[in-house]
């Protein structure tokens, strides 16, 4: 269990993170939404300790974060970037044998292709790092994050990914599919925690909505109490977009539809 | 499916590059072992490779005692410095690309090699004044030791700069490099312009690089350094693949991040310190060589920095023999001819990365 408790975190005088609490708990996936700077990407770099707390505790199974070292750290938890740019040319299989060989597997580019299948970039592996698509770069960087937490649960303890933005540059197929193999991992009893800017698959996906404001947690819980009219009013200054269909004409896609499709 | 596109190249269907690693290793140390022979075999002195067998296949009594000092005293120490610099350089230079994430980072670029040739110069221009006890004391390791801890002091300065709580920025590292390497320059043209005629002469041959007047005492005093910036290689490879994908990539990796920089700045300094100390600022060796090699084994540095500093020997023992025949008996200062042929060359893979970014695949 990741625990944050009354967190703060301060930059240059900024406050980002003020008073924040929140609990990530095996078997959940939790996702982080809000407003641009809201301190969505703080919190994140707060609770895989990456970023060390103004104030407050972050504990990982009641053990202070800061504890850890990084290779500890490393075992407990994987994270998934927002893009990032590589100087030299990796292949695809290369990039993700690194989150292999992070989680000491004995034949890391078997584990790699298997990460690799799993993110439905069979194929890939020898295609340089950076002549595949944005998206294609984010799905390596996913299949290089479950390489490094192959399995959910692992000595009774359960494994972490952090997902900053894991849909950011996917098309809708690609975005839902990274999406359910999230699910999946949290299902089997690993603890998820992504941010998205797309409500709708907030709402669809996650056990357990943050909702973060001026870095603070305006509110946490089931997406159903969560995401009401009043709280995205408040956060993102948009009233009544909440459960309500658009004008006639205008047509508009809904995801979650297909679940009563294939019923 | 994108995939059914895929351009047929065999050798990067399944991406992993091992095998290939593995073989180019191999082929390296063949050509090392070649270019230890053409090292040894060749000089101005006449004594050939003829002599060499002979002496490699245990007849050396029937060679005569001047063509028997030529091999052991002359060019045996020539050939290990050659191998031991060129090592040096190849591995450091890697290390350096990895670390600031920038294929065209070298030692000469981020102004450790000038904060070893301004105390070599100091060295020089000083040795009979100010620091003539230090030199009486210290003898012919005063030079080498004198450019080690320039190289180190440039580093150290460098590092002191560009980290703020505990992080080195790349930019800032680089960027302050290039001031400390201008600084420094800058201080060795004010000793260069205040040297007398006899120090001039030593400082542009020395400056030049060069791997004469070798002896087992320099292959003794460059050892160590050597040694060590190789030994750290299993240690330091997995951290400096993590590191290309970014500082915070590699943490979550698992991967001490300030402690890999802060060791693998300290190889560096060392490694340039000592290589520039014995022979010179030679240039190039460290750029062209790991750039030659990601283009065939790709940059996982578990492969990469050894290939480097096979490569780097190999390249330099190369160019040594080339700048002692082409003259001779007269002899090129070696840094003239790696940076003949290195120059065109990095050129050549700057133009060739341009067109490849631009069709999306790499050379």
């Amino acid at each position: 269990m990741i625990r944050a408790e009354s967190v703060c975190v301060e930059r240059s005088g900024r406050r980002l993170l003020d008073g924040v609490s929140m609990v990530l708990q095996p078997g959940q996936m939790a996702v982080i939404i809000g407003p641009n700077g809201a301190g969505k990407s703080t919190l994140m770099k707060a609770l895989s300790g990456e970023l060390p707390v103004s104030s407050g505790h972050v504990t990982y199974d009641a053990t202070e974060v800061s504890r850890y070292n990084p290779r500890e750290l490393a075992a407990r938890r994987a994270v998934l970037p927002q893009a990032s740019e590589l100087a030299f040319p990796f292949t695809a299989l290369e990039i993700v044998r690194m989150g292999a060989v992070a989680q000491g597997a004995l034949d890391p580019s078997a584990a790699a292709r298997a990460a690799l299948a799993r993110v439905g970039l069979s194929g890939f592996e020898g295609r340089a790092y950076p002549s595949l698509s944005g998206g294609e770069q984010q799905r390596v960087q996913f299949a290089r994050a479950l390489a490094q937490v192959p399995r959910p649960v692992e000595a009774g303890l359960a494994r972490a990914l952090f997902l900053d933005e894991p849909t950011a540059s996917l098309d809708l197929g690609h975005q839902i599919a990274v999406l359910e193999t999230a699910r999946a991992f949290a299902s089997q009893g690993g603890m998820v925690l992504a941010i998205l800017h797309d409500l709708n698959l907030a709402a669809e996906f996650a056990d357990r909505v943050v909702v973060l404001h001026r870095g603070r947690i305006v509110t946490q819980g089931p997406a159903a109490e969560t995401l009401s009219d009043a709280t995205i009013a408040e956060v993102y200054g948009i009233a009544g977009a909440v459960g309500r269909v658009p004008a006639a004409h205008v047509p508009f896609i809904l995801p979650q539809a297909r679940h009563g499709a294939s019923a | 499916m994108r995939a059914l596109t895929l351009p047929a190249r065999w050798k990067r269907d399944d991406g992993d590059r091992s095998g290939q690693g593995v073989l180019c290793l191999v082929l390296l140390l063949l050509l090392l072992a070649l270019a230890c022979l053409i090292s040894l075999g060749s000089g101005p002195t006449g004594v050939n490779l003829a002599h060499l067998w002979l002496y490699l296949t245990g007849r050396g009594s029937e060679l005569a005692v001047q063509e028997r000092v030529v091999l052991e005293a002359v060019r045996l120490p020539r050939t290990a410095l050659g191998i031991l610099v060129g090592a040096g350089l190849g591995v450091s230079g890697a290390m350096l690309q990895g670390l600031f994430r920038n294929p065209l980072a070298d030692p000469g670029v981020v102004g450790v090699t000038s904060g070893a040739a301004l105390f070599a110069v100091a060295g020089i221009v000083f040795g009979n004044g100010v620091l003539a006890p230090l030199s009486l004391v210290l003898g012919s390791q005063f030079l080498p030791l004198m450019a080690f801890f320039g190289g180190l002091l440039n580093t150290w300065l460098l590092y002191c700069i560009a980290t703020r709580g505990g992080q080195t920025h790349t930019t800032t590292l680089v960027l302050s490099g290039i001031a400390v390497g201008a600084l420094s320059a800058a201080l060795t043209g004010l000793l260069i312009f205040m040297a007398d005629d006899r120090q001039l002469r030593d400082i542009t041959f020395w400056s030049l690089g060069s791997l004469g007047g070798a002896t087992f005492a320099r292959v003794l005093s460059v050892l160590p350094f050597v040694v060590l910036v190789t030994a750290i290689i299993p240690f330091v490879a997995r951290g400096l693949d993590a590191l290309i994908l970014g500082d915070a990539a590699a943490f979550h990796m698992g991967v001490p991040v300030q402690r890999l920089k802060r060791l693998v700045i300290l190889a560096v300094a060392a490694a340039c310190g000592a290589t520039v100390a014995v022979s010179g600022s030679i240039g190039f060796v460290g750029i062209v060589v790991p750039h030659l090699l990601r283009l065939v084994i790709g940059p996982a540095h578990r492969f990469l920095l050894p290939a480097s500093a096979i490569g780097g020997g190999a390249l330099l023992l190369i160019a040594d023999s080339v700048a002692r025949t082409v003259v001779s008996p007269a002899e090129l200062p070696i840094g003239i001819i790696t940076a003949l042929f290195g120059a065109p060359v990095f050129l050549l893979l700057l133009l060739g990365r341009k067109g490849a970014h631009r069709g999306g695949d790499q050379p």
